[in-house]
């Protein structure tokens, strides 16, 4: 069922700043769950629940993916490209790729002088098949955008695919608005543009105002050969947030959420990641402030089409969740008198 | 418009200190305008009520320059510049501080330059301003640390419809957002001249605060690279080639309605257009769309050669065709089919 879920959300197109596709297949399978839906004006998903206990929880959770968007068009029918959000050119070369209205293409680079390991992003090019300008642009225009073609592969508790970064997290969130039992009146926000810079956040949140935010988001991980020291380990618990590049969660919210991951037996770690920001970041820093916090999922290969994780990582990261709306005390800053 | 351009292509305008272009700006949009204002920051504000959305235009009064950091000895005055090619500015002449005292860019004469200096291009930091002053202290009759530094070149039309002159970035908006206020639309109209957009879209981070607008559309000026050698795909614009439509930039990413309608207008309506090709820099539109809970933005743009340098080029066409396609989506309320 979950893992059904995750695989429609993986093989639903949608790069930073063309959500449609994405917000809609999230949107049916939220409805059930929800008091109201809408979608703001850069395109963020805000699925509202009604609560009695007079505490708004705002719960997000990026639905953009990295893509690449085409530039221009030339006289052969050869597409190129500019990245949109972290792509690296190397991992962008001798690709499948795949545009909104379901074109497929090729990745193809200047092989007289480069490699597909060394060609730069302006020596790679989207071939559709196309065999002048015209039967391209039939199909594709400058500004069209396109995602590495997603592959499901399912190796059991561990999956790999294409956008995992951040279709897990969005399905986590899914899950977590079928499961939860609460008081406080969540907004569950599937937000747009992160890639590109923590764009579409923050104005869900000024619209929220909530009194404490968990973001949901993946994150990189220690546990492959030769690779940077990291703490965060596929199939070791949920990873709760110290810090990434944009953000330290705030001492209140990490006790908060290991409090609450102690109490029910949640396998959980701790996340410290030191390059690459999150949502949590621009969300923290809306209107007054705002008390974020994040759980990641461990994932490895994040900004390839192999993007792996282990889905007893999202489980428990549901679990965590819906524990912690279940807490009738939600977590204060330090100064402040508690929300009654 | 051309005269408008002419007046405001040669006002000095540098970062911080749009002071000359606020001042004309406002002169010209007062008569049209329900209330004129300027916030704290430096930005213009002139509304025109109306019913119906709220639309903003924005267009930035400043320019790439040059600041005072130092006077030698001998006189002369070391500078800072921002986003300019220190390779373009060697010799050009340039006016300095409140009382436009006149001065050149100088460097090391060529036959006192070593090998190796030869072969390296020269820094900012290797340049200075000569004002004619014989020592420090003449200097400092004129001039201060922290006066601006403007170039001085004269706008002109030339060539086949082309235009040249300094500050093109952004003067050709400020031109058709005050053609565009001037006419009124059916809508609550703003239009907003903001300060630093150079420096990193400083001054418009305020001002969707003010206006809470239901859209924006962004004037600019824009790379144009279409010069020998440059591949297609490299050029982001072509002069001449009309009125260039943004899907994203380095800060902005262009809602697809937005894009498209624009687009779709420009090709409707026989509006010479072309998308800007690059993904780089970035427009207010970068601070803008991301304020309050969030505002649908919009990028129309001129092409210009040289950008960011002492002189650029650009088509009258092409500014033409940018005031038409907005003219359009104003004068027609295409405006409600993207809110």
């Amino acid at each position: 069922m979950f893992k059904q879920m995750l695989q429609d959300l993986l093989l639903t197109y949608g790069p930073s700043g063309r959500e449609d596709a994405i917000a809609a297949c999230i949107e049916r399978y939220a409805a059930p769950y929800a008091d109201d839906i809408r979608r703001d004006a850069l395109g963020n998903l805000i699925v509202h629940r009604a609560g009695k206990s007079g505490k708004r929880v705002m719960l997000s959770a990026h639905m953009d993916q990295i893509g690449l968007v085409v530039v221009d068009i030339d006289e052969n029918g050869f597409l190129r490209i500019a990245p949109v959000g972290g792509v690296s050119p190397a991992i962008a070369a001798a690709r499948q790729v795949v545009f909104a209205n379901g074109v497929r293409g090729v990745t193809g680079w200047e092989t007289k002088s480069k490699t597909a390991a060394t060609a730069a992003m302006p020596e790679l090019f989207v071939d559709i098949g196309a065999s002048d300008r015209e039967s391209a642009e039939a199909h594709v225009n400058v500004g069209d955008m396109c995602v590495f073609a997603g592959d499901f592969i399912d190796m059991g508790d561990r999956v790999a695919c294409a956008a995992m970064d951040n279709r897990i997290a969005c399905a986590v969130l899914l899950e977590v608005l079928r499961r939860m039992q609460t008081d406080h009146e969540v907004y569950a926000v599937f937000t747009v543009q992160e890639e590109v810079g923590l764009r579409g956040a923050a104005p869900a949140a000024y619209a929220i105002e909530p009194d404490l935010n968990i973001n949901l988001d993946t994150t990189l991980t220690g546990d492959t050969p030769e690779c940077g020291k990291l703490n965060m380990m596929l199939g070791k618990g949920a990873a709760i947030k110290a810090m990434d590049s944009s953000v330290i969660v705030p001492a209140a919210v990490r006790r908060f959420l290991t409090d609450v991951a102690e109490k029910h037996h949640i396998a959980y770690q701790h996340e410290v990641l030191r390059a690459g920001g999150t949502d949590t970041g621009a969300i923290q820093r809306v209107r007054d402030g705002v008390l974020a916090g994040c759980i990641s999922i461990p994932t490895r290969y994040i900004h390839t089409p192999v993007e792996t994780i282990a889905l007893s990582d999202a489980e428990n990261a549901v679990r965590l969740v819906c524990a912690a709306l279940e807490e009738e005390a939600l977590p204060v800053a330090p100064g402040t008198k508690p929300v009654v | 418009m051309l005269e408008r351009l002419k007046t405001l292509s040669e006002l000095y305008g540098v970062s911080g200190n749009e002071t000359r272009v606020r001042a004309y700006l406002r002169r010209q949009v007062e008569p049209y305008a329900d209330e004129v204002f300027v916030d704290p920051v430096g930005n213009l504000y002139a509304h025109k009520r109306g019913s119906g959305p709220r639309v903003m235009l924005a267009a930035h009064m400043d320019e790439v320059g040059m600041i005072v950091r130092g006077i030698t000895d001998a006189g002369t005055l070391l500078y800072d510049a921002g986003g300019i090619d220190p390779r373009v500015v060697v010799s050009k002449r340039v006016s300095v501080g409140p009382n436009d005292i006149p001065g050149v860019i100088g460097a090391k004469a060529i036959h006192l330059q070593s090998p190796e200096e030869r072969k390296r291009a020269l820094k900012h930091t290797d340049l200075y301003v000569d004002i004619g002053a014989k020592d420090r202290s003449d200097a400092e009759k004129l001039v201060s640390k922290g006066d601006y530094i403007s170039f001085t070149t004269a706008f002109s039309t030339f060539g086949d419809g082309l235009v040249k002159g300094k500050a093109l970035d952004d003067r050709v908006g400020c031109a058709i957002v005050t053609e565009l206020f001037t006419h009124g639309y059916d809508c609550d109209l703003w239009a907003v001249f903001t300060v630093q957009e150079e420096l990193g879209l400083r001054g418009a981070a305020v001002t969707a605060n003010r206006v809470k607008p239901d859209i924006a559309l962004i004037l600019e000026g824009t790379t144009a690279n279409d010069v020998a050698e440059t591949p297609s795909h490299r050029s982001v614009t072509t002069v001449g080639a009309g009125a260039a439509i943004t899907f994203a930039d380095g800060r902005t990413i262009v809602p697809e309605r937005m894009m498209t309608l624009l687009r779709e207008t420009a090709r409707r309506n026989g509006i010479p257009w072309q998308m800007r090709k690059g993904t780089a820099g970035g427009t207010d539109a970068g601070v803008i769309h991301k304020s309050l809970s969030g505002v649908v933005c919009g990028g129309i743009s001129v092409p210009c050669r040289y950008i960011h340098s002492p002189v650029s080029v650009a088509a009258i066409s092409d500014i033409e065709a940018a005031h038409a396609l907005a003219h359009t989506f104003l004068n027609e309320r295409l405006f409600d089919e993207v809110l």
